[in-house]
């Protein structure tokens, strides 16, 4: 919302200035985005007088112009636009202006020779305007010296307020000078209107004709003026217009438009003559069409409030006007409409046809109902001023709302609630001078709330108009109570275990990412998405258009990006939603997973230690490494080399918990993945279904009983079928013998040369732990026997001799 | 007994002559082993008078203890040499740089999350949840924000496909459906803050599709707009690690408050850059308010026996405040410039005991 001081003083006596003015403005909630202060940028720029104009002697489209600016001695300024002609009153800058609109200093100068001391300017130097066809011409009678931006009527400081969807009111300048006087900033002058006197019944009727709908427009006041001539708008309206960002078109148009601003009262005017038969309000017809005045055409749905005649539709209430009832140049007699119409429908038209405009606006949050009378005899004054014309008498159809609305108010809530301890006294001025009224009620007030005010309907918007008022300021900060004990704890487990997965994760040397949770469709569809219910409607882009299915494809990709610029050795983690159903939760749409990816190398190349690629093994220690983190017991998480398609099918593989909880994956990315994604390989991946982990035992620890006896190590290489897992392998050896086994691990894996086709050999270290004595000789080879045959049995091993 | 003195010093010679191990061994053998000159020297005692016996016995033990003697230090002058060599032969240049070890970082957004928990934690906050994919009810209808509101067009929605029964499927615009759901999940009073993703159709220089807020909510008997501040006030004390921030509440709006506040807190911005707590200007860094009845009642929970409070801001925005990052959009680029720039380590776990900043 816009609007300039002086306007803002038409409706506020007041002395503040600019800067206080702006503060009030905030603290009462109406917050200042900007002030523009022309007068003082443009202050170096004056009236002068063009005494004489001759053209340059060496260059035909310029001429040599003899200024007189008032300083007594007249000065030659070379100027090329071609309307610089003696006696006309010009906008001159001497040297020294920062001229805005060409971002320059002006420096005295000599051009082609002849020398120059200052310029006359256009319109676009001044940023008044597009104009740079030639300079300004100032009105004959603008005294030489005086400030041009005062002559040209722009010296007004303009405001830019933002208003909050629920103060409709203040989307007039009235209003805002209504807040501002209730705060103490000089007083709110009465709005004067005098009720046109009319000397006949306007030809043109209205009905309204809503049956089921009539809560669309529930009053359409409008009269009649004839004779009128329609002309550019008075300067002083022009110049207010432009200063808002508004386009002067003719003064019919152009004071429908102030009064939008001024009074929050959107109004339209038709052009009577171009009318066939009488105005109907109702609902559009599904099909219909009208050519808007924002030249664009729109076919009608039926939910639409339209104004219509015999021939069709005119405008769509409160929205935008239509052409061929507009006013031009030869209109002569003209309707004024001064209606009412439902925020809700005015919003659904508005929306549904994209328009916005400045009427819609203020209709969708609500126009002050008591503004449909006394804004119409605004209009018709000042059209009658400007344009002259006779008035009929007003046509009204449907009834101005009552709007006596009562709100209960116990003045003791403002400290209750609001914490703000204002007296009562103070409390009821400052309702009244917002317009509120208090009458005693039983054991509280009722207070009367202002027609202008529909966004008021409880005790809590009373002690909001009041604290506001009285500022926010005057509320003492009070500490927030606690228990008096410790604090409970803050966390669940699963909003732990998010927060440790991170930090163990950029323990393991990760970079922790936060992507998007949204990605390419296609590359989704690579990572399995196919729920068509997790695409967006209104996607930003199509590179975000649906639910992310995985982490590991936006990881990807920022592990492309990162080895373009020169980073291909990556390590990057994210802990985060994926949406869509799991087999473990079929109905669900959101799980939380901790995925990370490495690329390229190791490590740098280094003088000791050879990197080496990116491996599987790299992504399962990670997934391992969250896992051990986040208290799951390593020993009862088994590998399974079963995993999802994304993955290299012979790399890859699971983390499971019994046969039902699949914990995490990891693999190498399937290297057709991989292309599709334009990423470089090598690059592994996990994802760990943080939702999945079981919760943690509360399980008390037994004594510390260290063995005194020392453990023995035995090594055993059994040849083994190609496809058998060295986890079958490890299991069978540690199943051989439960109390003596502790340890069972793979040193060593061979396979090819003299293993022959589709063998391989694997060596495994196992640790034994006696228990009550240490072990014979005898003992322990009877325990190598139980182990091969343990393996043997379980795998079809042969121990290697 | 001049004899032994005669092969003391010639022993004692040979043992410094010697130089190498091997001969010191020689030397040994041919001195104390079993056919060695001292051995064979013992074993004549046994022809001697008895007081003889005695006093040559003790002279060649003496001899023998003073052979073994320098036979050992000689011994261990040897390996002490041969250690010293040994060790200049493995010098090795400490200058040079060590394996490798990566990194890692936890990323800003994590770190201001991690400390908020902290600070709210403290003041007897528990974290509350909710799904980033709500539906109409949550994000807006039960916040008081009706179909055909304006303030719906203060959000631009993500919209999904309609659910089955046909209500809306849209991804949150904020956080605060968090507190319906919390509400709804158990009776007052309540204590909760809620962190997580929240979505805006919206993309330019200063606004992400996604972003993260923070949101608050006390429900209590006798809570107000003074606890509101207060709460607020220390939050910024801690989260910005500065006494004395002046801050500023202005009157806004939102459905789901009445009244209603924005909190600015004083800045300065001379010389183009950002200083928080001092100079003149302000900067917006919240919406907050007293919880609109509508919005309890919505809940189940009667507004005429409790009230409370709530308040809501953007993860990023302070974020960036706190650690003066120019540009929101790099939040989300996953550079590892960016990340190793700004990252924090794994170690650095805000606590308000040990201090929230390193």
């Amino acid at each position: 919302m816009k609007f300039t001081l002086n306007w803002l003083r038409d409706h506020l006596d007041t002395t503040a200035d600019a800067a206080a003015l702006s503060r009030a403005l905030t603290d009462v909630g109406l917050e200042v985005e900007s002030i523009n202060d022309r007068g003082k940028a443009l202050a170096a720029f004056r009236v002068a007088h063009v005494l004489d104009a001759k053209r340059h002697p060496e260059a035909d489209r310029l001429q040599v112009c003899m200024v007189d600016t008032g300083d007594g001695v007249p000065v030659q300024v070379v100027c090329g636009a071609p309307n610089a002609r003696a006696g006309l009153k010009v906008v001159f800058a001497p040297p020294g202006t920062y001229v805005p609109g060409s971002d320059i200093t002006l420096k005295k100068t000599k051009i082609r020779g002849v020398e120059s001391a200052g310029m006359l300017c256009s319109a676009r130097e001044l940023e008044l305007g597009e104009d740079h066809d030639g300079i300004i011409e100032l009105p004959a009678d603008a005294p030489i010296g005086a400030s041009a931006a005062q002559v040209l009527g722009v010296d007004d400081p303009v405001f830019d307020v933002a208003i909050t969807p629920n103060r409709a009111d203040c989307l007039g300048v009235h209003g805002i000078a209504r807040d501002l006087a209730a705060a103490g900033v000089g007083h709110l002058k009465p709005l004067t209107h005098s009720a046109a006197k009319s000397t006949f019944t306007s030809p043109v009727n209205v009905t309204l004709s809503l049956a089921g709908a009539e809560s669309a427009c529930s009053v359409f006041a409008g009269r009649t003026i004839k004779g009128v001539k329609n002309r550019p708008s008075p300067e002083w309206l022009q110049s207010r217009l432009k200063a808002i960002g508004l386009r002067p078109i003719s003064a019919l148009v152009d004071i429908t438009n102030y009064l939008t601003f001024d009074r929050a009262r959107p109004l339209h005017v038709f052009d009577s003559d171009t009318l066939t038969g009488h105005l109907v309000v109702r609902l559009a017809k599904p099909g219909e069409t009208l050519e808007a005045l924002n030249g664009k055409s729109y076919e009608l749905t039926g939910t639409e409030t339209v104004i219509a005649d015999d021939d069709g539709v005119l405008s769509l209430g409160g929205v935008v006007g239509g052409t061929s009832s507009g006013c031009t140049e030869g209109t002569v007699n003209v309707f004024v409409e001064s209606a009412l119409f439902d925020p809700v429908r005015t919003a659904e038209t508005g929306r549904k046809h994209a328009i916005e405009s400045d009427a819609r606006y203020r209709f969708e949050r609500a126009v002050d109902p008591a503004t449909v009378l006394p804004g119409l005899d605004e209009a018709t004054r000042l059209i009658i001023e400007i344009c002259g014309g006779e008035p009929s008498q007003t046509v009204i159809a449907g009834r101005v709302p009552e709007g006596h609305k009562t709100v209960p108010f116990r003045p003791s809530r403002v400290m209750a609630l609001g914490g703000a301890p204002i007296p009562e006294n103070e409390a009821l001025s400052i309702l009244e001078r917002l317009g509120f009224v208090a009458k005693p009620g039983s054991d509280r007030l009722e207070i009367a709330v202002p027609t202008w005010r529909s966004d008021v309907h409880g005790e809590p918007d009373i002690v909001e108009e009041i604290l506001r008022v009285k500022g926010y300021a005057v509320i003492p900060a009070v500490p927030l109570s606690t228990s008096g004990g410790l604090p409970a704890v803050v966390e669940t487990v699963p909003q732990r275990r998010r927060r440790d997965a991170k930090r163990a994760l950029a323990g393991r040397g990760m970079m922790e990412a936060v992507t998007f949770s949204f990605m390419d469709e296609n590359a989704a569809r690579l990572f399995g998405f196919s729920d068509e219910r997790l695409k967006l409607a209104n996607p930003i882009s199509a590179e975000l258009s649906v639910m992310r299915p995985s982490i590991v494809p936006n990881l990807a990709a920022a592990a492309a990006r990162n080895a373009a610029r020169g980073f291909g050795d990556v390590a990057l983690f994210e802990v985060g939603p994926i949406y869509g159903a799991s087999p473990a939760d079929p109905t669900g749409s959101q799980r939380l997973v901790a995925a990370g990816v490495r690329a390229g190398k190791t490590g740098p190349r280094h003088w000791a230690d050879r990197p080496r690629d990116v491996d599987v093994f790299d992504a399962k220690a990670d997934a391992l490494g969250v896992l051990a983190a986040l208290g799951v017991p390593a020993a009862n998480v088994q590998t399974v080399a079963e995993a999802p398609p994304w993955f290299h099918p012979g790399r890859s593989g699971s983390l499971r918990m019994g046969p039902q909880a699949t914990l995490a994956h990891f693999g190498e990315l399937h290297p057709r993945v991989a292309r599709a994604l334009d990423v470089p390989t090598p690059i592994v991946a996990f994802e760990i279904n943080l939702d999945a982990l079981p919760q943690p035992k509360k399980t008390k620890r037994g004594a510390f009983q260290p063995s005194p006896l020392q453990p023995v190590e035995r090594d055993f290489a059994f040849v083994v079928d190609d496809k058998v897992t060295a986890d079958a392998i490890v299991r069978a050896a540690k199943l051989a013998d439960r109390a003596l086994i502790d340890d069972v691990s793979v040193f060593d894996v061979y396979a090819g040369g003299a293993m022959g086709e589709g063998k391989k050999s694997v060596a495994i270290a196992v640790r034994v732990q006696p228990r009550d004595a240490t072990l014979t000789d005898a003992e322990i080879e009877a325990l190598a026997q139980k182990i091969v045959a343990a393996v043997t049995k379980a795998t079809g091993a042969t121990l290697r001799s | 007994m001049d004899d032994l003195e005669q092969l003391k010093s010639e022993l004692l010679r040979a043992v410094t002559d010697a130089d190498t191990l091997d001969q010191l061994e020689s030397i040994r053998v041919a001195a104390l082993g079993r056919k060695g000159r001292i051995t064979d020297q013992m074993k004549t005692l046994g022809t001697l008078s008895a007081d003889e016996r005695k006093a040559r016995g003790a002279a060649l033990n003496v001899l023998k203890d003073e052979i073994a003697a320098a036979l050992d230090a000689r011994k261990a002058a040897f390996e002490s040499a041969r250690l010293e060599a040994r060790l200049a032969e493995e010098r090795v240049d400490v200058t040079l740089s060590t394996r490798s070890e990566r990194e890692g970082r936890i990323h800003p957004i994590s770190q201001t999350m991690d400390e908020l928990l902290a600070i709210f934690g403290a003041m007897g906050f528990t974290l509350a949840e909710g799904p980033d994919i709500e539906d109409d009810f949550h994000n807006f209808t039960a916040l008081n924000i009706p179909p055909e509101h304006p303030a719906r067009q203060m959000h631009d929605t993500f919209y999904l496909p309609p659910g089955a029964d046909g209500t809306p499927r849209l991804l949150r615009t904020h956080t605060s459906p968090v507190q319906i759901r919390a509400m709804m999940a158990s009776p007052p009073p309540h204590r909760i803050i809620a962190l997580g993703r929240t979505y805006r159709c919206d993309s330019d220089m200063t606004h992400t599709p996604m972003f993260h807020q923070i949101e608050g909510l006390v429900i209590e008997r006798n809570v107000h707009m003074g606890h509101l501040k207060g709460c607020l006030a220390e939050f910024v004390r801690a989260f910005f690690g500065i006494e004395n921030v002046p801050l500023r509440f202005r009157p806004s709006f939102f459905p789901f408050t009445e009244p209603s506040a924005e909190m600015d807190i004083g800045c300065s911005r001379s010389g183009g850059e950002l200083k928080i707590g001092e100079g003149s200007d302000w900067l917006e860094i919240l919406g907050c308010g007293m919880v609109h009845p509508n919005v309890l009642s919505n809940c189940g929970v009667d507004p005429n026996e409790w009230q409370g409070f709530a308040f809501g801001m953007g993860v990023e925005r302070i974020t960036m405040l706190k650690h003066g990052i120019p540009d929101l959009r790099t939040f989300f680029e996953a550079d590892l410039r960016w990340l190793r720039h700004y990252g924090f380590a794994a170690l650095d776990v805000p606590s308000l005991a040990a201090g929230l900043a390193r």
